[in-house]
């Protein structure tokens, strides 16, 4: 229904990208956005042009990715759910039982010609089984579905939390919890469990190690630490506060040129651009980011099925979830853990994984059944 | 069945639907709270933060200014700012710090001091900034390194101008020396100028013009990365040179009384009595002044104390000693100016002075007595009967009064530091001080410039001066002009000169200094001996004063006596006399007598003066 309106506006121009299963707004607002990524990184980056062709090599490789992913009927995406789920599973196993041999974290795989991060591959798989499990089922789902549908979420969970990657183990539960949610979870469950965490935030700080409790306490209170874990943090807010409403120019931010901003090309990318365009720049960049979301949620309520609806649902709300989690630690929201600015910050792997995300969401918006013509 | 199908299709798109728009909804709040938070960031603490930038990235650094010269009357300059190196390693430029530390000490002399003092400076320096090494390198030293230079990245000599003073130690009291700042100092003055390395006057002309001779400070804002490494001047204050000060000092005149002094303790002023102005101000012994300028070592500063003689106690302002016969000429000029001894009025010296209704006897210098003696005799052959005689006629208050006329007993504000006032004894000092009454014996030998008296030779000097110009009196001082070297301009100081001393009739000035000129020229004058071959007229008084106390009838055999038991020798004059160009004291500690050893040294520097400078003023 939507998608018609929307085709006859657009039939002339983007017939193109159209047979080409790609959704023209969507792929739009994403060139928008990488290219300003392009630009952001080019300043944090000090003018390096060996990183702004590396990250475009890698950007080219994830739209290539998503055009991939894009022709693949979604049928075929939940066909194979529960095969790259068990592939995935096995694979972290795997990981975790070498990472014991060399005792210590072990998140690659090495093939020899490339390297493989599993948890990377969980991220689209396990939102994916956990649609592929309830599509089929009557929703709102029973208490017995939820229960398997929470287990299924777990699994990965805990491997990846075990290797030990907080942050992407927290980016895979919120992306399964999400189908559950968009699944009709009843929202008596979703307060109650609100609730419950809650109540057991005293418990589970009883039982934190005094470093995990020194780590809540910097990220509370930065300034006692200025020097050692507050000192990114400190420096970030710096960045953030001094570009104040236009910021210091393209190229002048003092912060991250004078290297006082740690990380300024990764994590804390989004600090530069602040530092740079200011409030009115930050604005921007975040409309267009809330423009994929609000997309990616209007795909997901158009598509024909449950498990197209669900899994579109999901993709884009984690989005938004990298998004609030490195923004909001950046400018001192939340506490710092490693989750880039997503399609911004310099590295390869999460950004070929998101594009593959989207690839999915155009798919399920352009492989239509013609049922009801 | 398919019924329910087809209906529970509908109703999940539906609640899918709902749960799309709360979604969306979500998505608004967590952005919408984002961007509240940065508006907080960004607009509200704006300032905040802004300063915070700044203060990482901005950096202010002082250029210390160059202290003003300080020149000698005929301009020859006496304080200097010479360049000196200093070895300075910048540890992030070197590999390795020990190796070059190896390196270095093969071509140049480095001793464990010095290293031990740089391992300490490095563990607090700011990164990108250089180490000090080694202070004061010599003049090959920097050529071995300017020649190995390339062998060394990160080593550096840096130039700097620092404190000299060419004469050594000649004036090192009237110059006094600057030093490192001290605590102290940083509390008294105002801190901010004084960031860096720059110096403060710590005694002397160098203390008391300071805030002249210091100048201002610059200040660079230059831009730092993280690291501390100067990136860009941002914006640059030059600092503001000192002033330049022109003294009234006589240099080379100072150095032909340090030599006369020979190797005594002592002081000498020569002051030029129509200005007051001071040609030479010596105390003895000596001391170098450079080498406080780099802080002293604590070697070098025991050695100077060794010999116990306190070479930085500048006995022309701050020594006190008892006057003398040299106050002789003062008394007489009251007595005769209150009517209490006649122009001509003779007292007869038998040798000794008693007072009614009491045993004990005031002696003379002279055993035998100088027989009948007027005021002019009585000054040329110092005799001491005719002024205890006169001091007890007039009394202590009457001789306070009138020496107080000429400046005894206070300060005489000199532009200099560490003048010390004397002490001119009254009723009232003795109550306050000494919680008795005032003896009629203690005015009795006040008339020779025994007892409670004290005056330094400053005061002497001064008095002396005025004596020269019948009561009038100039402000004693050092600064003669302050010369701003950035534009040229030269200003004379002018200083307001104290009341002058009244006396009622011209003849007893006349007679006073008739007596002093028999001191040198008169067939019995106490210093004939220097009156031969003078070119010129000069008036003088003779002074023994003693350190010693002689127990009644106790002969005093200066022979036996160890030497600091020894009277200090004392002697004051002014020449030539019609018109008066310069008024010398001269105090020679344990001198023995005035007129042979204090007498001499003052004629040197009389001689010298009015033969090389006929009065005028070169510069």
């Amino acid at each position: 229904m939507y998608t018609d309106t929307i085709g006859s506006q657009n039939s002339g121009r983007f017939r193109l990208l159209q047979s080409m299963h790609l959704d023209p707004p969507l792929v739009f607002a994403l060139l928008l956005l990488t290219a300003c990524g392009l630009g952001i990184l080019y300043s944090a980056g000090g003018q390096n042009i060996d990183l702004i062709i590396r990250q475009s090599t890698r950007l080219a490789l994830a739209f290539g990715v998503m055009l991939l992913m894009a022709q693949i009927p979604p049928q075929n995406f939940k066909l194979w759910a529960p095969w790259i789920f068990l592939l995935g599973v096995t694979l972290l196993a795997f990981v975790l039982i070498l990472g014991d041999i060399g005792k210590g974290a072990q998140r690659w795989l090495d093939f020899g010609f490339v390297r493989f991060q599993p948890s990377e591959m969980m991220k689209l798989a396990t939102p994916m089984v956990v649609a592929w499990y309830l599509a089929d089922k009557a929703l709102p789902p029973s208490f017995k579905h939820l229960l398997i549908a929470f287990v299924l979420v777990i699994i990965p969970t805990m491997l990846i939390a075990k290797q030990p990657d907080l942050g992407t183990s927290l980016l895979i539960a919120a992306a399964g919890f999400f189908i559950i949610y968009f699944a009709s979870l009843k929202w008596r469950f979703i307060a109650g469990f609100t609730l419950l965490t809650g109540a057991l935030t005293p418990v589970v700080w009883h039982y934190m190690h005094a470093y995990q409790r020194q780590r809540v306490l910097t990220f509370l209170n930065p300034e006692s630490d200025p020097l050692g874990a507050g000192y990114h943090i400190i420096q970030s807010k710096i960045a953030i506060g001094s570009g104040g409403l236009y910021g210091k120019g393209w190229l002048n931010g003092t912060q991250s040129h004078l290297d006082f901003l740690p990380e300024r090309s990764t994590d804390f990318i989004f600090s530069v651009f602040a530092e740079e365009f200011g409030f009115m720049g930050v604005i921007l960049l975040l409309a267009i980011y809330f423009f994929i979301v609000i997309r990616g949620l209007v795909i997901a309520s158009s598509a024909q099925d449950s498990f197209g609806r669900l899994l579109a649902g999901s993709l884009s709300m984690t989005f938004l979830v990298y998004l609030f989690v490195n923004v909001g630690m950046v400018s001192g929201l939340l506490p710092v853990v490693g989750v880039p600015l997503p399609l911004v910050s310099y590295g390869g792997t999460s950004m070929v994984t998101l594009m593959a995300g989207f690839g999915m969401l155009m798919s399920i918006n352009s492989h239509r059944r013609l049922l009801r013509k | 069945m398919y019924r329910t199908l087809i209906k529970d299709l509908y109703m999940e798109v539906r609640m899918f639907n709902v749960r799309a728009i709360v979604a969306a909804l979500v998505s608004t709040i967590l952005i919408g709270l984002l961007l509240m938070r940065l508006f907080q960031l960004q607009i509200i603490e704006h300032a905040h933060f802004d300063t915070l930038s700044d203060n990482n990235r901005v950096r202010l650094m002082s250029s210390n200014p160059n202290r003003g010269l300080i020149y000698d009357r005929q301009g020859m300059v006496i304080a200097e700012n010479r360049p000196t190196f200093s070895l300075d390693i910048t540890p992030e430029e070197v590999g390795n710090v020990d190796d070059t530390l190896q390196e270095l000490a093969k071509i140049i002399t480095i001793n464990e001091s010095d290293i031990t003092q740089f391992k300490k400076a490095l563990k607090r320096h700011k990164p990108f900034q250089g180490v000090s090494l080694r202070t004061n390198l010599n003049e090959k030293e920097v050529a071995i390194l300017a020649v190995n230079r390339h062998r060394f990245p990160g080593v550096d000599f840096k130039t700097q101008l620092t404190r000299f003073y060419p004469m050594g130690t000649s004036a090192v009291h009237v110059l006094g020396y600057v030093g490192r700042i001290d605590e102290k100092e940083l509390q008294r003055v105002d801190s901010s100028q004084y960031s860096g390395s720059s110096p403060i006057g710590k005694v002397g002309i160098e203390r008391y013009y300071e805030d002249e001779l210091h100048g201002k400070v610059g200040y660079k804002k230059v831009e730092v990365n993280v690291q501390g490494r100067v990136l860009r001047v941002l914006e640059e204050i030059p600092p503001v040179p000192g002033k330049d000060l022109i003294l009234s000092i006589d240099a080379r005149l100072q150095s032909i009384a340090e030599k006369a002094m020979g190797d005594n303790s002592g002081a000498l002023v020569a002051i030029e009595p129509d200005t007051g102005e001071i040609l030479a101000m010596v105390s003895m012994p000596l001391y170098d002044p450079n080498l406080f300028v780099h802080g002293i070592s604590t070697k070098a500063y025991k050695a100077l104390h060794r010999a116990g003689r306190r070479p930085q106690f500048n006995r022309a302002l701050s020594g006190q000693y008892p006057p003398g016969s040299i106050m002789k000429p003062f008394i007489g000029l009251g007595g005769l100016d209150s009517g209490h001894m006649g122009l001509h009025e003779e007292v007869d010296c038998e040798g000794y002075f008693m007072l009614p209704n009491e045993e004990r006897k005031y002696r003379d210098w002279k055993k035998t007595g100088h027989g009948s003696t007027t005021i002019r005799k009585a000054l040329a052959e110092s005799c001491d009967v005719y002024f205890y005689q006169l001091a007890y006629k007039m009394g202590i208050d009457r001789i306070f009064n009138f020496l107080d006329m000429f400046g005894f007993g206070k300060k005489t504000g000199i532009d200099t530091t560490s003048e010390r006032r004397g002490l001119l004894p009254s009723r009232e000092w003795k109550r306050k001080e000494k919680k008795t009454i005032w003896y009629p014996g203690e005015t009795v030998i006040t008339g020779i410039g025994q007892g409670y008296m004290l005056a330094t030779p400053l005061q002497m000097a001064s008095a002396t001066a005025a004596l020269s110009l019948q009561g009038k009196r100039k402000q004693p001082h050092l600064l003669r002009a302050i010369r701003n070297n950035q534009t040229g301009e030269t200003l004379t100081i002018q200083v307001a000169d104290p009341k002058p001393a009244t006396i009622k009739s011209k003849r007893q000035w006349t007679q006073i200094i008739n007596g002093m000129k028999d001191v040198v020229h008169g067939v019995h004058g106490s210093a004939r001996a220097i009156g031969y071959d003078l070119s010129y007229e000069m008036a003088g008084k003779t002074g023994t004063a003693q350190v010693y106390g002689i127990a009644q009838d106790e002969e005093y055999d200066e022979e036996s006596l160890a030497k600091k038991l020894r009277d200090h020798a004392l002697f004051t004059a002014f020449a030539p006399i019609k018109s008066p160009k310069i008024a010398v004291a001269v105090i020679v500690e344990n001198g023995g007598s005035g007129g042979k050893v204090a007498a001499p040294i003052a004629k040197e520097v009389i001689n010298y003066y009015l033969q090389n400078n006929d009065g005028k003023n070169v510069h």
